[in-house]
C-alpha cells in the first residue's frame, strides 16, 4: 500500500493551472479529505474569478448576490483604492456557506495555490459549514441563494416603486442596527415543510404577508395579539410584545406604528442576512483553524504520496507559514491575535494531545488525551463548539506557553496598565477564560434591548443598554443610530444605560 | 457531485449600481469638491481632467455608517496578548497614547476613523458632475476636424539632382570609401615626400646613395601626383542628392481662442460659467489633437491678450465693444496661427451687452474673416437665472444676439446658446461633436 502510494505520479508540474489539472487535483484532495480525514462536505462549486470580481465580492460581504446599496459602493471604492495602490492584497479565495458550497478562486493563483485553496476552502471550510452546530441550526445553506435573489429583486422592485431615497432611508437605518438584528439566545429556526411552502410563496409573488421568520417567531414567541388585548399594563405589554427584546430590528418590524409592509420586509431582509452571517462572526478562529489544519494535512499527505513536487510543496508551505504567522504584541505588524494562527495551533495541539499526550495534558484533558482516533475528536470539536467555548475547552497550557500569552488589564481609573496574568501555572485558567471572553460576541457587542413601548400612551420606545465593566457606547455614533431608530419608530426613542448587576 | 465554473468572462461592473448609489449619496459633497477643483484648476496646465480620472476627497460625514459599539475609552477591560518576554504578574505599563491601546480593535468596521474619504472619479463621472447631469457621449474618436496641408516628405536619395539638394554627408561618405578603396594618396603623404626631396636637394653635396634615393623619391612623387589626379577627391560617382515628394499632411494641432467680456457686469458667477465653457471645449479638443494651445483674449472697450490667471481673476473696467476682441483674434491668427497649419476654435462668452451698432461689425468680422478659417465657433450668453423669458425664447434678445443669429443661419459651424447654469453649456457642443457631424471643413484647404 505504502509502496503503491509512493509510486504515484505528480498531479501537476509548473505554475500554470488548467481546468483539467484542477479537476485532477480536486479528486486527489477529495480522496484524502473524505477517505482519510473523514470529512463530510456539501457538493463543491468552484468558480474562477478575476481580481475585479474579487473586489466586487468584497464589497458585498462575500455574498454572490446582493441587493444594491451605496455603502457597498463605498466599500468597493475604498478596497479598490487600497488594492490599486498596493496597500492591500486580495484574498486567494472566498467561500460561501451554501449548498452547493461555492468557493471563488482567483485566476492569478498558481496551480500550487489553487490546490492549496481547494483543500482549504472547498474541503476545510465546507466541512465546517456543513457540520458546525451554529451553521446547522441558524443558517439555511440550501436556501440562501434563493433568499438572496429574492432580496435583491424585492429591493430593486421597491426602489422602482417607492423611489431610491425612500428605500435608502430604510436600509440605512436597518444597517445601523444590523448587530442588534439577531437573535442571540432565542431558539433558531428550522423551517418545516409548511414554512418552506410559505417561503416559496413569498419569493414567487413577493406577498408582503408573512415570511418564514414570521411564522417561526410567531409560533415560538407567541402571536402578536396587540389588537385583541385591552389591558394596557406594563406586564401585559411585556407579554404581548415579548419584552425585553434583544432583536431590535425584529421588534420594529413587528411593532413599529409607522412602517408600511414593504418597509417591514426590508428590515426583515437585513435582519435575515445579519442572522445568516452571525455564526461566521462567532467561529472565526475555529473556521479558519479547521480549514488551515485540513489544507496543511492534505498537502503534506499529497507530498508524501509524491503527488506534488517539492517546488509546489515549498510554495504552499511558504504561503501557509505567512498565513499562520502570529506577530508578538510589541511587533509593529501586531494587530490582535491572528485567528488563523490560533486556530491552526489549537487544531495541531489537539492532534498532539491525542497522539502524544504529556502528563499535563492528561490532567487537563482527561476526556481525550491519548485518544487513538484523533480525527474523530477533532471532528466533534468542529461540530459542537464556537470560538468562545472552543477556547474555553481546548486551549492547553502548552499553547499558552508557546504563544507566551499574558493578560493586560486596562482599568480607566488606574494610571497604568497592569499585567494581571502570565503563562504560568497560576495564570493558565485565567488567561484561557479571558481569551475565551475576547471571542464572546455577546460580550463584545453592546447588550441593547427594547424594554418598553407603550403604544397607547406616549409611544416612546425605551431601550436599555446593559453596561458591563463600565464600558459605555461610543456617543457620537450612538446619537446617529438613534436618529435612524426614531425614523423607523416614528416617535421618541430613548436609550438608558444600566450597570449590569451581577456580571464578572 | 462537483463542478468548476469559469466566471471570468462574466460581465464586469457588477457593483456599478452600488457605485451609482454611492455617488448619488455623496453627490453634494462631491459636487462641492469638483466645483472647487475646477475653480482651482488651470485649463491650460491642469489640462482639464486626466484620462485616468480625478481623485477626490470628501468629508466622510454623510457617508458614515453608524453602529452601536463600545466606546474605546473607559471601563475595565482585559486583553490577552501574545509574546510575553519578561513581564511578571503585577508589572505596570504606561498607557499608550490616546488611551485606546488595543481597545481600538472594535473601533469601526469600515475603519473610517479619519474624517475624509478619498476615491477616484472616472473622467466621465467627473464631467457628469461638473456639468450637472448632462449625459456625455463617448468622447473618443469624434470630432477630429483636421486640416490638410500639402507638404513635402523626404523620399530617399538619388544620384542626380540640383546642387541645393546635395546630401553632403552621404556624398562625402561615398567619397571617403572610394578614396580608401582606390588607395588615393593623401595630401600628407605627398607633402612628406616633397619635404624629403627638398631636404635632399638642399644638401650641397650628395653621396651616391643619396642621389639614387632622391631620384627614387622624385619618381614616387610623380606617381603620387598622377594617382591623385586620376582618383579625384570627389568624383561624380560619389554625389548623392536628397529627394522630396509632395504629400498631404494631416494637421493635428489646434488652438482655442477664449474670448471673454470682462466688463463690470461679468461677476464671479458669470466668469465661473464661462470657465466651464472654455474648459469643456478644451477638453473635447484635447482628446482629438496631439497638441492644443489656448489663447486668452479679454475685452472691455478694447481687447488684449492675457494669461489665464489674469483672464479669470483680474478686474477691468470700461465699456463693452465686442468687435475689438474679434479683431484681436483675427490679428493673432494672422500673426501666429496660419489656418493651414492650425485647427482654430473660437469660444466666446459674454453677457450679451455691446456698444451701439458694433454688433453688425461683429457679424461681418465673423462671417468674412473668422468663420472661414475656424473649425468651430461657439458663443455663450450668460444670463440671469431669473431671465426665463430669454432662456426660453431664442428670438428675443439684444443687438448682439440678433446679429449672431443671422451668423448662425449662414454658418453651420457656429453655435450659440444662452446659459444660466452649468447644465446649459453642454448642448452647444453636443450637436457639433456628435459622431455623424464632422463639422465644417476648413475653407482654406
Amino acid at each position: 500500500m505504502q509502496a503503491a502510494e509512493k509510486a504515484r505520479e505528480p498531479l501537476f508540474d509548473g505554475p500554470e493551472w488548467t481546468f483539467e489539472l484542477m479537476e485532477k487535483a480536486r479528486d486527489a484532495i477529495e480522496e484524502i479529505a473524505l477517505g482519510d480525514l473523514g470529512l463530510d462536505v456539501y457538493p463543491n462549486q468552484i468558480e474562477i474569478i478575476s481580481a475585479e470580481q474579487m473586489l466586487d465580492a468584497y464589497s458585498c460581504v462575500g455574498l454572490p448576490l446582493m441587493y444594491q446599496h451605496w455603502s457597498f459602493g463605498k466599500h468597493f471604492a475604498r478596497d479598490e483604492a487600497l488594492y490599486r495602490t498596493g496597500r492591500q492584497g486580495l484574498a486567494y479565495e472566498i467561500v460561501i456557506n451554501s449548498n452547493p458550497c461555492i468557493s471563488y478562486n482567483m485566476e492569478e493563483n498558481t496551480m500550487a495555490m489553487q490546490t492549496l485553496v481547494m483543500a482549504h476552502a472547498a474541503f476545510g471550510h465546507n466541512h465546517f459549514f456543513k457540520n458546525n452546530y451554529l451553521f446547522q441550526q441558524w443558517t439555511d445553506a440550501a436556501g440562501i441563494h434563493d433568499y438572496l435573489a429574492f432580496a435583491k429583486n424585492y429591493i430593486a422592485a421597491c426602489e422602482e416603486r417607492y423611489g431610491l431615497s425612500a428605500v435608502e432611508e430604510v436600509l440605512d437605518a436597518a444597517h445601523a442596527m444590523q448587530s442588534q438584528g439577531v437573535f442571540r439566545y432565542g431558539r433558531p429556526p428550522k423551517p418545516t415543510t409548511e414554512e418552506l411552502v410559505a417561503m416559496q410563496k413569498v419569493r414567487e409573488g413577493y406577498e408582503s404577508g408573512q415570511s418564514v421568520l414570521d411564522i417561526w417567531t410567531d409560533s415560538t414567541l407567541g402571536r402578536d395579539k396587540l389588537e385583541e388585548v385591552e389591558d394596557a399594563s406594563y406586564s401585559a405589554r411585556r407579554k404581548m410584545m415579548n419584552l425585553p427584546q434583544e432583536n431590535i430590528l425584529y421588534f420594529l418590524e413587528k411593532h413599529s406604528p409607522v412602517l408600511d409592509a414593504w418597509q417591514c420586509e426590508l428590515l426583515r431582509i437585513v435582519r435575515m442576512l445579519a442572522q445568516y452571517l452571525y455564526p461566521q462572526k462567532q467561529t472565526k478562529v475555529m473556521n479558519e483553524g479547521c480549514a488551515t489544519f485540513v489544507h496543511y494535512y492534505i498537502i503534506n499527505k499529497l507530498y508524501e504520496q509524491g503527488q506534488i513536487k517539492q517546488g509546489a510543496y515549498m510554495e504552499m508551505l511558504h504561503s501557509h507559514t505567512n498565513v499562520v504567522m502570529q506577530p508578538e504584541y510589541d511587533d509593529p505588524r501586531f494587530s490582535g491575535i491572528n485567528p488563523y494562527a490560533l486556530g491552526f495551533a489549537m487544531m495541531q495541539d489537539i492532534r498532539r494531545i491525542c497522539q502524544d499526550p504529556t502528563d499535563e495534558d492528561r490532567e487537563w484533558f482527561p476526556d481525550f488525551a491519548g485518544d487513538p482516533d484523533w480525527r474523530k475528536v477533532m471532528r466533534e470539536a468542529w461540530a459542537n463548539y464556537r470560538d468562545e467555548s472552543f477556547i474555553q475547552q481546548f486551549l492547553s497550557p502548552n499553547l499558552i506557553r508557546k504563544f507566551k500569552l499574558f493578560t493586560l488589564t486596562n482599568d480607566a481609573d488606574l494610571p497604568n496598565l497592569v499585567v494581571s496574568q502570565i503563562h504560568n501555572r497560576a495564570g493558565y485558567k485565567a488567561i484561557r477564560r479571558d481569551l475565551a471572553k475576547q471571542y464572546d460576541l455577546a460580550y463584545l457587542e453592546p447588550d441593547i434591548q427594547v424594554t418598553d413601548a407603550d403604544l397607547r400612551g406616549d409611544r416612546e420606545l425605551k431601550l436599555t443598554h446593559t453596561v458591563r465593566d463600565g464600558i459605555h457606547l461610543d456617543e457620537e455614533d450612538q446619537e446617529e443610530v438613534l436618529k435612524h431608530l426614531r425614523c423607523l419608530w416614528g416617535y421618541g426613542v430613548s436609550l438608558d444605560a444600566v450597570e449590569a448587576t451581577s456580571e464578572s | 457531485m462537483h463542478h468548476f465554473i469559469d466566471r471570468r468572462a462574466n460581465p464586469k461592473g457588477k457593483s456599478l449600481g452600488n457605485r451609482q448609489r454611492f455617488l448619488r449619496r455623496a453627490r453634494e459633497n462631491i459636487k462641492e469638491r469638483v466645483d472647487q477643483s475646477v475653480r482651482g484648476k488651470s485649463i491650460q496646465s491642469g489640462s482639464g481632467v486626466p484620462d485616468e480620472g480625478e481623485k477626490v476627497t470628501i468629508p466622510s460625514k454623510g457617508l458614515k455608517e453608524p453602529r452601536f459599539f463600545h466606546s474605546s475609552k473607559g471601563g475595565t477591560r482585559r486583553h490577552v496578548l501574545p509574546g510575553n518576554k519578561d513581564f511578571v504578574v503585577g508589572d505596570t505599563i504606561k498607557r499608550p497614547q490616546g488611551g485606546a491601546g488595543e481597545g481600538g480593535r472594535k473601533a469601526s468596521e469600515d475603519g473610517d476613523g479619519e474624517d475624509e474619504f478619498s476615491f477616484t472619479l472616472t473622467q466621465e463621472e467627473y464631467l457628469e458632475i461638473l456639468f450637472d447631469g448632462l449625459e456625455l457621449p463617448d468622447l473618443v474618436e469624434k470630432a477630429t476636424v483636421e486640416t490638410e496641408t500639402i507638404g513635402t516628405r523626404r523620399a530617399g536619395l538619388t544620384t542626380a539632382g540640383t546642387p541645393n539638394n546635395l546630401n553632403l554627408v552621404r556624398t562625402m561618405r561615398n567619397s571617403l570609401g572610394r578614396r580608401i578603396a582606390l588607395q588615393r594618396p593623401t595630401t600628407k603623404t605627398q607633402k612628406d615626400l616633397e619635404e624629403q626631396i627638398a631636404e635632399l636637394e638642399a644638401l650641397d653635396e650628395r653621396t651616391q646613395p643619396q642621389e639614387a634615393f632622391l631620384d627614387e623619391l622624385k619618381k614616387r612623387l610623380e606617381g603620387i601626383i598622377r594617382k591623385r589626379k586620376v582618383v579625384g577627391y570627389i568624383d561624380p560617382l560619389d554625389l548623392r542628392y536628397d529627394t522630396f515628394v509632395p504629400e498631404k499632411i494631416r494637421n493635428s494641432r489646434a488652438v482655442v481662442f477664449c474670448l471673454m467680456d470682462v466688463s463690470g457686469s461679468m461677476q464671479e458667477r458669470e466668469k465661473d460659467l464661462a470657465k466651464r465653457f472654455f474648459l469643456l471645449l478644451h477638453l473635447f479638443l484635447e482628446r482629438c489633437y496631439e497638441h492644443t494651445e489656448l489663447v486668452f483674449v479679454r475685452h472691455t472697450h478694447h481687447a488684449q491678450e492675457v494669461d489665464e490667471e489674469t483672464f479669470f481673476y483680474a478686474r477691468e473696467t470700461g465699456g463693452t465693444i465686442v468687435s475689438t476682441a474679434l479683431e484681436k483674434m483675427k490679428e493673432i491668427i494672422e500673426e501666429r496661427y496660419p489656418p493651414d497649419e492650425w485647427n482654430i476654435y473660437g469660444a466666446q462668452a459674454s453677457d450679451g451687452e455691446n456698444f451701439g451698432n458694433d454688433s453688425i461689425r461683429c457679424k461681418n468680422l465673423l462671417l468674412n474673416d473668422l468663420l472661414p478659417v475656424s473649425q468651430f465657433y461657439a458663443y455663450v450668453e450668460i444670463v440671469d437665472e431669473a431671465a426665463e423669458m430669454l432662456l426660453n425664447n431664442p428670438e428675443a434678445g439684444e443687438d448682439l444676439w440678433q446679429n449672431y443669429r443671422e451668423v448662425k443661419e449662414q454658418a453651420q459651424h457656429f453655435e450659440m446658446q444662452r446659459v444660466s447654469q452649468p447644465g446649459h453649456i453642454y448642448p452647444i457642443f453636443r450637436e457639433f461633436f456628435l459622431p455623424k457631424v464632422k463639422g465644417a471643413q476648413n475653407a482654406g484647404s
